[in-house]
């Protein structure tokens, strides 16, 4: 089994929000969640770069380990899904998230959160693979048939790669080799605790 | 001359190609770029790598935020054993307490006379607190060890379901909660004021450590002070965290650094509680009266709050005949 990552190669990235659109659209995201988003480092500046970021699927996932209910899993493709139904929207997982991903989508203006959403790596969720019940919860689930998360799939660029972590690492590793430079895998040393060396 | 012409301008035909060529080689504007690692490298605690954002989700432009990962050792591990030390830790101190002194009886036993000492607006006030505080507690309790001792008990599906339900109690009943503590703070102050007479009630061992020995109090003892003081200091830090994080305004900082607050503040106020519900209950016989029907024995008024039971002694001498006391 392969053990899926994110990785935005900020060097291509052209800040487009394609990716930002993609998702929001194949996944049926609900009004004011943004599973996707791009940032700008240094706008403006010398040496800007923007970065495209969700939810990265982290090694020892920080939302797993302080959920109070226990709603999150791994899959074996090494994706961090949760499971709605369990979810009480307490709002621990983000505040342990290093990248802001968990979303909750405002149910009352009397400050309760609805059930978290986030990135599911366009793997569903613990419903029967490609139901109505599974899609109406998380969205698609392309890999299930077979294909990658969108946002990576349709990037202009081939900024933002999504795969099997060794795979996607000798690409963005021939490519620095390749034209010399390369500002760094954004997210890997928080999420997987390594770096790709170079 | 004329035949160095063709030279010169061969010469100059070379630099013309090989010049831009060599800057270019040294200045590549592309090549510059802000790095990850520089970024995390100079990230003061609690920093965020963060940027510009186009869409209008302002919490969205923070890009990591490596604290997040931090913020599980307090969840798993630091709230975790506060609570247990001082949870456990008050228990196994009351039940030494218990086992040495046992039951502090009213030593002259009851005299059948009572005397007004909570009215019903006060027990009022004290049993919504209270019952609140009770349901904010258990559900607390339960996000930090449910998932230790009651998932493994009840199975996956019905803690889920009681977790949402105490989830909800827990953002509802904090208002009545609040409003209990600010009204029990405008009706108690003035009798809590800390003085000289409370530090002697401490010295002798606060009329409970020892059989025989009451000290004088007023209406409030120092203990009771005490508590009264933990209660609305407490529960101000109570609702002043929770509030931050029912209506999360700043960033993520924020709301990590009030949920640490909200977390700590509770495992030992709920201890605190403890103590406050045995000597209330089964710690000390005649006491429960007082907040049960409002009113005490004059023994046991005698015995721990002396001088206000002369002063509402006093009180209703002073009182014209036939008057009835206003509850």
């Amino acid at each position: 089994m392969a053990r899926m990552k994110f990785l935005c190669d900020a060097d291509r990235c052209i800040e487009c929000n394609a990716c930002v659109t993609a998702c929001k659209n194949e996944n049926d995201v609900p009004w004011g969640i943004n599973r996707r988003r791009v940032v700008t480092i240094n706008d403006g500046k010398p040496g800007e770069r923007s970065v495209s970021m969700a939810c990265m699927h982290c090694t020892d996932a920080p939302c797993a380990a302080v959920c109070p209910v226990n709603c999150f899993y791994t899959t074996a493709d090494a994706v961090v899904l949760h499971n709605k139904d369990t979810c009480i929207g307490c709002g621990y997982c983000f505040y342990a998230c290093p990248f802001g991903a968990p979303q909750y989508p405002k149910v009352s203006s009397f400050g309760s959160r609805g059930k978290m959403d986030k990135c599911t790596y366009c793997a569903g969720g613990p419903e029967a693979d490609l139901t109505q019940a599974e899609y109406i919860k998380y969205g698609a689930n392309r890999l299930a048939e077979g294909k990658l998360p969108l946002c990576a799939e349709m990037c202009s660029t081939k900024a933002l790669l999504a795969g099997d972590g060794a795979i996607i690492a000798e690409i963005y590793k021939e490519r620095v080799m390749k034209r010399g430079y390369g500002s760094g895998a954004w997210g890997w040393k928080t999420a997987y605790k390594e770096t790709i060396a170079i | 001359m004329k035949k160095l012409l063709p030279l010169f301008s061969a010469i100059l035909l070379a630099l013309v190609i090989v010049l831009p060529a060599t800057a270019q080689q040294n200045f590549r504007p592309t090549e510059q770029s802000v790095k990850e690692e520089q970024l995390l490298n100079a990230l003061k605690p609690g920093g965020t790598v963060s940027g510009r954002i186009s869409i209008p989700d302002e919490r969205a432009a923070n890009l990591i935020q490596p604290e997040g990962r931090d913020w599980q050792t307090y969840r798993r591990t630091t709230l975790p054993t506060i609570g247990t030390i001082a949870i456990l830790g008050m228990v196994a101190l009351l039940a030494i307490f218990f086992l040495a002194r046992g039951r502090i009886r009213i030593e002259k036993g009851f005299s059948g006379r009572t005397v007004l000492r909570f009215p019903t607006f006060d027990r009022f006030v004290h049993w919504t607190t209270a019952s609140c505080f009770i349901v904010l507690a258990l559900s607390g309790l339960n996000l930090t060890f449910g998932k230790m001792l009651l998932e493994p008990l009840i199975g996956e599906s019905s803690f889920g379901t009681l977790a949402a339900l105490g989830k909800l109690s827990h953002n509802y009943l904090a208002f009545p909660f609040m409003a209990g503590v600010a009204a029990m703070f405008l009706i108690w102050v003035k009798d809590n004021i800390p003085g000289k007479i409370d530090v002697e009630w401490l010295k002798a061992g606060g009329g409970i450590l020892k059989k025989g020995v009451h000290p004088p109090a007023k209406r409030f003892n120092g203990g009771q002070k005490a508590i009264f003081w933990i209660v609305v200091i407490g529960g101000a830090a109570m609702s002043i965290s929770g509030w931050h994080l029912l209506f999360p305004t700043e960033g993520i900082g924020e709301v990590q650094f009030q949920s640490r607050v909200h977390g700590v503040i509770a495992m030992l106020f709920i201890a605190v509680m403890i103590a406050h519900i045995y000597i209330g209950s089964l710690g000390m016989e005649g006491a429960f009266d007082a907040m049960g029907t409002g009113q005490v024995d004059e023994n046991w008024a005698k015995e721990h709050h002396g001088l206000w039971l002369e002063e509402e002694k006093a009180k209703a001498a002073k009182a014209p005949p036939g008057a009835v006391a206003a509850e």
